[in-house]
């Protein structure tokens, strides 16, 4: 597996970020993190801390499970159905500027199960959408607002994200299908 | 979705799918499969509450309600579960049952799988129906009551309440006490406390006690003092006349006297015990007034709570039977 982004470079790359979102949004009362479970999560409220750091705002964080939203669910034949795990969003996103987290946008179909389920909360003022790695292929006419590192891969390719929360270490991987084996 | 597969981290020792057609019983979940079910109904109670109490998830599928017994609570929660999964939902109250012959319960089903839904939720005065129901039926069966077998729904709910007070179900003593012999209730919730490693206790007049009751792993009782005593849980069940075929006891009066849920009786259990009743109570029969609207009842909270439940379940079988041969 090679090796895309080491710790030291999310770091980094998650500081800009949080810059480039001071920097367009010109001020943070009304801006709100989600992030996307399981990892987006993790990055959302990374970028809290940093946004507290630059701007001394505290940006209210929550967490979207975008289970019950899935376009394959029900789809296929027969299977385990995906697990569910809880979304919380302690807070009103009405005429919120809402900044959506995930790790990797790949065919945008996440996004739009997380567009679907944001709208059930409420009538943000806008959405806007961040990811840590953009891999291409789109399936949908969906865009990030804030990407961490765009990552040129073939549809064969899986990209994996590891944070320290989840997974004892931050990096972004690319594996080759051939190689799957630990 | 994602490149990366999400993990099971916050989910510690639940399984990963329920590899079954139907629900049918307690008996036959493992502890996993039962963690799986109430883990998701926590994602599921949260849905609840919110402005907008629906998720797209069963869209398309069709449940039918099919209750040849009476039931407000769980009808009317399974189907304000199905709708909140978008479900379509029909549900059909068959009043009148006291001749229902198996041949009957199966045409009746035929005929409503000829129209192709995709769940049946079946309440019988039988001792399983649902059963023979899952052998001829495509649909996936969830057993809502059948006669005096099993009610799984009711205690994966039960479940449910006491670990969002009681964070677990192991260690926990719990009393179970009122009409065990004609009890479904109780038959399921002997299967999953034992199962999660709670000690239940069971109390009853003697006659009202099945003969055979301890095979299952719990204590049975007829002196009210001795299951209460530093009980965490303390479940009372209704007396059911409309099963009992003879004397049991010599009167509710009596039965009260003796058996009743009173503030003085309840003394003996720990301090934040909780008091539960599946419903429907028989105010001064099996529980006193003051207990079941006292500081120590959940009674509310388990009807609360029952949705969640039944969402989950009905959102984890709706995906069937995994297929290990499928590639």
């Amino acid at each position: 597996m090679a090796v895309v982004m080491d710790a030291d470079r999310m770091a980094r790359t998650l500081a800009r970020i949080a810059h480039e979102i001071v920097e367009r949004n010109k001020g943070l009362d009304d801006v709100a993190l989600v992030g996307v479970r399981t990892r987006g999560v993790h990055l959302a409220r990374r970028l809290a801390e940093a946004l507290k750091d630059i701007t001394g705002t505290d940006v209210p964080t929550g967490a979207l499970d975008i289970t019950l939203y899935r376009d394959d669910l029900m789809r296929h034949a027969v299977g385990p159905q995906p697990l569910v795990r809880r979304t919380e969003i302690p807070f009103s996103i009405d005429a919120k500027r809402i900044l959506l987290v995930d790790d990797v946008l790949y065919t945008g179909r996440t996004t739009r199960a997380a567009l679907d389920a944001l709208i059930d909360f409420g009538r943000p003022r806008s959405i806007q959408l961040i990811v840590l790695v953009d891999r291409g292929h789109r399936e949908l006419p969906i865009k990030a607002d804030y990407v961490g590192k765009n990552l040129p891969t073939s549809s064969d390719e899986s990209v994996q994200v590891r944070l320290v929360e989840s997974d004892g270490r931050d990096e972004v991987g690319l594996e080759q299908p051939q190689e799957e084996t630990l | 979705m994602n490149a990366a597969p999400s993990t099971q981290m916050d989910v510690p020792m639940a399984a990963t799918s329920l590899r079954h057609k139907d629900l049918l019983g307690i008996a036959d979940l493992t502890p996993a499969e039962i963690m799986l079910v109430l883990e998701t109904a926590e994602a599921m109670k949260e849905v609840g509450l919110r402005p907008i109490k629906k998720v797209p998830a069963l869209r398309g599928k069709t449940v039918v309600n099919l209750f040849f017994e009476p039931s407000t609570r769980t009808r009317t929660s399974f189907e304000i579960a199905e709708k909140r999964l978008s479900a379509d939902t029909l549900s059909i109250a068959v009043a009148n049952s006291s001749v229902v012959k198996g041949e009957s319960l199966v045409d009746t089903a035929l005929n409503l799988e000829a129209m192709n839904p995709d769940m049946i939720v079946l309440r019988h005065a039988s001792s399983g129906a649902c059963h023979l129901l899952s052998r001829v039926c495509r649909s996936s069966i969830i057993n809502a009551g059948d006669g005096m077998h099993e009610h799984p729904t009711q205690a994966l709910l039960d479940a449910f309440t006491i670990r969002e007070r009681k964070k677990t179900l192991a260690g926990l003593k719990v009393a179970i006490i009122g009409d065990l012999l004609h009890s479904r209730v109780l038959r399921s919730n002997i299967h999953l406390l034992t199962k999660m490693g709670a000690q239940v206790w069971v109390c009853g007049p003697p006659t009202l006690i099945p003969t055979d009751i301890r095979r299952f792993g719990v204590h049975a009782t007829s002196r009210v003092d001795e299951a209460v005593r530093d009980a965490d849980v303390v479940m009372l069940l209704r007396i059911q006349l409309e099963r009992m075929e003879g004397a049991f006891f010599p009167s509710l009066r009596e039965y009260f006297a003796v058996f009743g849920m009173t503030e003085a009786r309840l003394k003996q259990a720990k301090p934040d015990v909780l008091i539960m009743h599946p419903g429907p109570m028989n105010r001064g029969v099996e529980i006193a007034s003051e207990v079941a609207d006292g500081p120590y009842s959940v009674i509310l909270d388990q009807v609360h709570n029952g949705v969640a439940v039944r969402m989950a379940v009905l959102y984890l079988l709706a995906g069937g039977v995994e297929h290990e041969e499928t590639v």
